[in-house]
């Protein structure tokens, strides 16, 4: 199985210098059918004569495995054969002149599957359809005396068999039906089962399949320097020692950035470092951690808040409370760090088209960004999506790389030219998870039983800092959830938001808001303390007979074997949290040195979505999500000093080796009826999971990441 | 002019003698498949062998592995795939895919030199960063390829 990127990339792999692959560059074409004697079935499946199947992929690849997945459920309902499958990314260009066909491009949310899986299995069961049709036709038989299997069509009674590549012409041209039925789960071949992803052989091969490994002739390369401070401007540029230097080609000045073009991204990078610029800083030159604490700080204190949920009278409940727990709790700003950094070439055509290829969440964004960037009109301009060396939510609302690397290709038209940000620009110049304070207060009646919760929520909007609508009453759904929709049965509640939004870029981070996860299922855990209860039992307690956290908390639990022993000085904390669609329960195993060294032992996840498309991707995404995670729990922050972001690479914001991944058990329990998502659930519980363990193991209690600032010894 | 040997040929670069080799090869060789990740020898996407040394190429100038064979994922097995190849897509290891190539230059000089490595062999000398968190099916795959299979290969094909 080979990986299409794009029958309109046309990345064309010729002998080149050194014999290595250089890319070569031809127009796209204008008819589907003109590339070969492939036929369009329908926009989703494109069929070869010699039956090889191409199967459309409207959301992007960072890792989660969506190009594989929604090819599964295409193929499913089409009824090829899945050898003969492969994927391309359907093109932003011609979405935008199909009129959207190929429904929504954004890739984030954990929505790939779950949001498009209606209208893609529609696509397939259609293509079928048509045929199936073409065959009848043929054989002036009726068309449901025929049947399929594997791509070949079979009239039983007078034993003729066609094949899909023999009638995909004729299938194309007619009308397909109102109307299909989709498979049922229980019936696939395809879908629902761990077929190996279609993009991982190019992948370990090294092929070029990355937004930074596009080359076209004459292309040049461009390294960035941002104003450190958000929100500041370029004041002035002494280019002058750089003007000389080998393979420079000219130095870009815009309002906010300074980029260097030069014949090798190294040079354009040397070439930046020599630069005198004089930044201006304007007003956010003095905001802190210090400071940013402080607005936080104000909002939690705020009286007159919006309330993002409300039930009963939690301040009459609170009064009458047999006991009172109360905490607060924080966490910082996170950048995505994909390894990656941010990239965009563009090249503005002679004849006025504008090319970008990008590492992209949304294809349709980036077309949009390209576009208003270039005053092009949409139909003028093509984005090729690349694959992405990571996402996590880093490329999906913002699109300043591709603001970027228009801008910078605009003063060189006719050349192409690539932007590709340093790991120094790409961790000072993220869209960070909110740093976020949270103030809870809960109360217990006299048989331990939770009566009464207010919490109030300190958090830079992210809908506000992209410019998306946020509703009613100015609520960020993303900054509240988890806390503003408890799954617990518990009569009276107040949820109090405090937009604070700073001048800290925010964006969505891997499962955006799960900081109130940490926060929600911590205090619970503090709670089932106070009300001296199991953690499990204290939580089963306020589930619903029926609601799918008690589902999952009970598999997990069975799996871990919660309240069996464990090895000498270990330890288990637990978490149960629904979000991006599906519903997940983890147990943490710890140990703690008596010199307070963590060491995460094992993970035990169990997770319902509903349906399953390929289970070993799930695993993959669950495995992908702990140690995303843990990097977050030990190490990682985001510190502001002097307006700016401190760490500035790897060696200050550290990422989990391999010598740290704990053992990850998956436990996929899919009750069907609905469709989860699995890029970002995982995450959700493991924060409170793992703290909810080292409480356990020491009798600390977390209420801050990362653990680096807390001493672990036995408290 | 250098001279440089890479993936069995022999290429005249006219580059300076500190650049780099990362960017040798990705800018001036079109050998895309070698990445950059932090340039401060942290991550490992870079990562290449040296005369059989898997060493991250962001900083080694290019002077200094003049008349050194060097092999980048393009040259490990032109023909085919190597043995970690093979093991990678068995336990179908990459998500992003990003730091995948230095993880296998890495792998595939581990077991160049050590034939059958332990977990903690793995730990010390797999040092290469991924953010998707490959890691449990890094070490799968390098026990299989050296077959010493620690844990069956999960996924089969359809």
């Amino acid at each position: 199985m080979t990986v299409n990127l794009s029958r309109r990339q046309f990345l064309k792999a010729s002998a080149a210098v050194g014999g290595g692959l250089a890319l070569e560059f031809s127009f796209p074409l204008d008819t589907p059918a003109a590339n070969g004697a492939a036929t369009e079935v329908n926009a989703w499946v494109v069929i070869h004569p010699d039956d090889r199947v191409v199967i459309r992929i409207a959301r992007s690849e960072m890792g989660q495995g969506t190009f594989t997945a929604l090819a599964q459920l295409v193929a499913e309902e089409l009824g090829c054969d899945w050898s003969k499958v492969s994927a391309e990314f359907a093109s932003p260009n011609e979405h935008i002149r199909r009129k959207r066909i190929w429904g929504s491009m954004s890739t984030g949310g954990s929505n790939g599957v779950r949001s498009s899986q209606d209208y893609v299995r529609k696509a397939g069961a259609l293509a079928r359809a048509l045929l199936l049709q073409a065959a009848a036709a043929r054989w002036k038989v009726p068309v449901r005396e025929c049947s399929v299997d594997k791509g070949v069509i079979s009239h039983a009674s007078t034993r003729r068999s066609l094949r899909y590549g023999e009638v995909a012409a004729d299938a194309a041209r007619l009308q397909p039906p109102a109307e299909v039925k989709l498979r049922d789960a229980k019936d696939w071949n395809i879908a629902g089962k761990p077929v190996q992803r279609l993009d991982i052989p190019d992948k370990v091969r090294g092929k070029p399949v990355f937004g930074v490994d596009v080359a076209l002739p004459g292309m040049l390369h461009a390294s960035i320097a941002q104003c450190p401070v958000f929100g500041g401007k370029v004041k002035t540029v002494d280019a002058a020692a750089a003007q000389g230097m080998r393979g420079v080609k000219k130095v870009v000045r815009e309002e906010t950035f300074v980029a260097v073009v030069a014949d090798s991204w190294w040079r354009a990078n040397e070439a930046l470092k020599k630069l005198k610029i004089e930044w201006d800083p304007g007003t956010n030159g003095h905001a802190s951690n210090e400071t940013i604490a402080a607005m936080l700080r104000e909002g939690l204190a705020d009286p007159n808040l919006p309330q993002a949920h409300k039930a009963g009278d939690v301040k009459a409940a609170l009064a009458s409370a047999a006991r009172l727990v109360e905490a607060e709790y924080q966490s910082p700003y996170l950048n995505h760090a994909t390894m990656e950094p941010q990239t965009c070439t563009a090249w503005f055509r002679p004849d006025g088209f504008l090319e970008v290829w990008t590492s992209t969440q949304d294809g349709e964004a980036s077309l949009t960004a390209a576009a208003r960037t270039a005053g092009l009109p949409l139909e003028q301009v093509e984005v090729h999506k690349m694959m992405l060396g990571g996402g996590f939510g880093r490329r999906g609302g913002a699109q300043d790389f591709v603001t970027q690397g228009v801008t910078i290709a605009k003063a060189l038209r006719g050349t192409p030219v690539k932007l590709m940000w340093s790991r120094e620009e790409d961790m000072q110049h993220g869209y960070y998870r909110p740093a976020s304070m949270v103030r809870m207060k809960a109360g217990l009646d006299a048989q331990g039983k939770l009566i009464a919760m207010h919490t109030r929520i300190a958090c830079p909007s992210i809908l506000a800092y992209l410019g998306y609508a946020r509703g009613a009453a100015n609520i960020d759904f993303t900054a509240v959830r988890t806390l503003a929709d408890m799954p617990y049965a518990v009569p009276h509640q107040q949820v109090d938001y405090a937009m604070r939004n700073g001048h800290v870029p925010v964006g969505f981070w891997r499962a955006p808001g799960q900081q109130n996860a940490f926060y929600r299922e911590c205090f619970i855990d503090e709670l089932a303390v106070a009300a001296e209860k199991d953690p499990v039992q204290f939580r089963l307690g306020m589930l619903d007979p029926g609601d799918k956290n008690r589902l999952v908390l009970e598999a997990v639990a069975k799996a871990a074997r919660w309240g069996g022993p464990l090895p000498q000085g270990v330890h288990r904390g637990l978490a149960v949290v629904n979000g991006f669609g599906s519903y997940t329960a983890m147990v943490a195993e710890v140990s703690v040195s008596a010199k307070g060294e963590l060491q995460v032992h094992r993970i035990v996840l169990a997770i319902d979505s509903g349906y399953v498309v390929n289970p070993d991707t799930c695993r993959a995404q669950a495995e992908s999500n702990v140690v995303f995670g843990l990097g977050s729990i030990l190490y990682q922050e985001n510190n502001v000093k002097d307006g700016r972001i401190v760490e500035s690479n790897f060696h200050d914001f550290r990422l989990p080796q391999i010598s740290e991944m704990p053992k990850v058990e998956t436990v996929l329990v899919p009750t069907g009826g609905f469709w989860g998502g699995h890029g970002e659930p995982g995450i959700l519980p493991l924060s409170a999971a793992v703290c909810n363990a080292i409480y356990a193991a020491t009798g600390r209690r977390i209420r801050s990441l990362p653990l680096k600032h807390h001493d672990l010894r036995r408290a | 002019m250098l001279e440089l040997n890479v993936n069995g040929r022999t290429h005249s670069v006219d580059v300076e003698p500190e650049m780099p080799l990362l960017w040798v090869l990705r800018d001036h060789l079109n050998l895309p498949g070698t990445k950059y990740g932090c340039g401060i020898s942290l991550c490992g996407a870079c990562t290449v062998h040296v005369d059989g040394e898997a060493l991250r190429s962001c900083s080694l100038p290019v002077a200094s592995v003049v008349g050194k064979k060097i092999v980048t994922i393009e040259g490990l097995a032109p023909q085919g795939l190597h043995r970690i190849q093979e093991a990678w897509i068995a336990h179908q290891v990459p998500q992003c895919g990003y730091c995948q190539t230095g993880m296998i230059m890495s792998a595939a000089a581990l077991l160049a030199k050590n034939p059958s490595p332990t977990d903690a062999d793995i730990d010390q000398t797999m040092t290469n960063l991924c953010r998707c968190g490959t890691y449990a099916r890094v070490k799968n795959a390098i026990h299989s390829a050296a077959g010493v299979s620690a844990t069956p290969a999960a996924p089969g094909k359809a």
